[in-house]
């Protein structure tokens, strides 16, 4: 308790501290934008609330990783992760997300659990269970004597990470696919009454989906570390994130993203690094229980 | 009806001689009625009730705690006996282990109820999806928070007495304990399913709204179903701390990734909703589980991940629905006893 307490303390006696977590917490919380932007998608689009999504981003991950090993420049690794991914993403759809689509939630969920056991385990097992991460071998930059180190790495990663949101978000915007998948989201059936082969969509949009998940592994594993077993984390703060921000609102995932990087940074700083996960937990919980007050509210004045 | 006694004598002979027929397999036999406990209490909220539940492991890695820290706190100091890690010298008579065993089994099963309660008062306003992701993070959490707290040996986890006298005789025990709560769980629940009880959750299941509409408490009726499922649970979970002697918190007791999601998979695998299916469920996933875990070492985890997206996938009604729809009149002795209940099928 005394040692929170005396934690808690060096932040306000240190402001600058302060600066260090946030902008270590707004550039990993980038990365975790992402991966929740992708669920945002298959959650808005299909309905499917994807438990697999951390295990996508993992894989990616190991994509880059391997690639590395082989002497590949890892920066390459982020294109080659994102195509790789899209081929297993659209392989899961006709396998096991096309039969399940019109199902309970419930049973998506399930469906999607039994996968993500399936990745991590099979990520185990193709590359044992230690951490890894690439090197890139870029300076760090310091400011204010120091105290603020910003690694290139992470820079770099940041802006990968943004380039890969705009160039998604023109492309739902201008291309006749992202109009298309659009088109799905707001209506299945007016969009088959037009000609849009939904079945398409969806395996389309799914691909994205693990796309989307496998680049930011790759930023991961250059700026952070992975682990066969850490998808269901990333899982559960894509959920935190899209559970805040709601469906198809990307200002507010990005701003959720941001949010959540910073609030475990604090957390982590605190409480100690032990606690990492539980936080990103209980911060799930708090949004539930936030949203259901507000429902709650909602509710009270329909009657 | 002479069918059926036959067949429930069976069943009760099999039951009580099993351990001595198979005496290498004791343990595995308990096993296997700890999975029908935990899948039974699951269908309760999950299949019967329409609220599928990822986190009532929270009552079997906390019955196991109180159960433990209950049988400590007789004798000794709590903190004292955790912190020493095993370095001091803690002995229990015979009298402190089975008053501990008892009442530990007891407080376990009511603290548990009180913690549904809590936490169902929070989380039964989650719909659907929401309060399956909600319940697991419950899961995650209290596990985490567990592994923490020093008070109970942190990530170090506890260790209990070993069973006094023969240790073959304790597995005994240890399985007639699992079986006997398993026996009293399974009648109770054939009794309640065919009382205003069953029907009133039931109808939460089938639409909550109108249920609401047609002057059901529903948030007491689901308080209250939550709360009975973790009782047993936490019994359950307070025999397996003794069971194991030693036990940790992310990896036996809160074990969020391992028995939480196997209980969903044995009362999908035999069949949601039905009386049966939990019971059918439990005993084939666990003969899967040690069949993989001994011809495919190594690849166990694929195996289990693939039978659960293939049951959620492929095979929706379980073996009991399956077999109901496909058989009635060959499959009469069992489904007449779910008939019997007056439920329908999802």
């Amino acid at each position: 308790m005394e040692q929170f307490a005396s934690n808690f303390g060096l932040l306000l006696q240190f402001p600058v501290v302060n600066l260090k977590i946030v902008i270590d917490g707004v550039m990993i919380g980038a990365l975790f934008a992402l991966s929740a932007y992708g669920l945002a998608l298959v959650w808005g689009v299909m309905n499917v609330k994807n438990l697999a999504q951390g295990d996508f981003v993992i894989a990616g991950g190991y994509v880059c990783w391997w690639l590395s090993q082989k002497g590949l420049p890892a920066l390459l690794g982020v294109p080659i992760a994102f195509l790789v991914m899209a081929g297993i993403g659209w392989v899961v759809y006709k396998v096991v997300i096309c039969r399940v689509i019109d199902r309970d939630l419930f049973t998506t969920l399930l469906a999607t659990f039994g996968l993500a056991i399936i990745m991590a385990q099979m990520l185990n097992l193709m590359f044992g269970s230690d951490t890894q991460s690439v090197d890139l071998g870029y300076e760090t930059l310091y400011f204010m004597d120091g105290f603020i180190d910003v690694p290139i790495a992470k820079l770099l990663g940041v802006l990968m990470a943004a380039a890969l949101a705009i160039g998604v978000v023109l492309f739902m915007k201008y291309s006749r696919m992202g109009q298309a998948i659009r088109a799905t989201a707001q209506d299945v059936r007016a969009a088959r009454v037009l000609g849009i082969n939904t079945d398409k969509v969806y395996a389309f949009t799914f691909s994205l989906n693990a796309a989307i998940c496998g680049a930011a592994g790759a930023i991961i594993v250059m700026v952070w570390v992975i682990q066969p077993f850490y998808g269901i984390t990333h899982s559960v703060r894509a959920f935190v994130i899209v559970t805040a921000a709601g469906l198809g609102n990307l200002p507010g995932v990005i701003a959720a993203g941001l949010g959540i990087g910073a609030l475990e940074q604090y957390g982590a700083h605190i409480f100690g690094i032990g606690y990492q996960q539980a936080i990103a937990v209980l911060l799930l919980l708090l949004v539930l229980v936030f949203r259901l007050l507000q429902q709650r509210r909602v509710r009270q004045s329909l009657q | 009806m002479a069918k059926r006694a036959v067949f429930y004598l069976a069943l009760i002979v099999f039951m009580l001689a099993a351990p001595f027929v198979f005496p290498v397999f004791k343990t595995q036999l308990a096993t296997v009625w700890l999975m029908i406990i935990v899948a039974l209490t699951w269908d309760m909220t999950g299949g019967q009730m329409g609220y599928n539940s990822l986190g009532n492991i929270t009552f079997y890695g906390t019955g196991m705690y109180v159960a433990a820290v209950v049988t400590i706190a007789l004798v000794y100091d709590v903190g004292e006996y955790t912190g020493s890690s095993g370095g001091g010298i803690y002995e229990f008579t015979d009298g402190q282990y089975f008053a501990g065993m008892f009442l530990g089994m007891l407080v376990a099963g009511l603290f548990c109820s009180l913690i549904a309660i809590v936490i169902g008062y929070i989380t039964f306003g989650l719909r659907g999806p929401y309060f399956a992701i909600g319940t697991l993070g419950v899961a995650i959490a209290a596990g985490e928070l567990v592994s923490n707290w020093e008070w109970v040996g942190g990530g170090q986890g506890i260790a209990l007495p070993v069973y006094p006298g023969d240790l073959e005789d304790g597995k005994v025990l240890f399985y007639f304990l699992f079986a006997g709560t398993g026996v009293v769980l399974f009648l109770f629940l054939k009794w309640l399913y065919t009382t205003r009880f069953g029907a009133a959750i039931n109808a939460i299941r089938d639409d909550e709204e109108k249920a609401e509409a047609m002057g059901i408490h529903t948030l007491q009726y689901k308080l209250a179903t939550w709360a009975m499922a973790a009782f047993f649970v936490g019994i359950a979970g307070a025999i397996s701390a003794f069971q194991l002697i030693h036990f940790e918190p992310l990896e036996s007791a809160y074990q969020t990734i391992n028995l939480g999601i196997f209980m969903v998979v044995c009362a999908l695998l035999g069949g949601k909703g039905t009386l049966w299916g939990p019971v059918v469920g439990a005993i084939l996933f666990h003969v899967f589980k040690e069949v993989t875990w001994n011809y495919l070492l190594g690849w166990q985890w694929v195996a289990l991940g693939a039978l659960i997206v293939a049951t959620v996938v492929y095979f929706e009604g379980g073996v009991v629905g399956w077999l109901m729809e496909r058989k009635p009149h060959w499959f009469n002795l069992p489904a007449k006893a779910d008939e019997a209940t007056g439920e329908d099928q999802p």
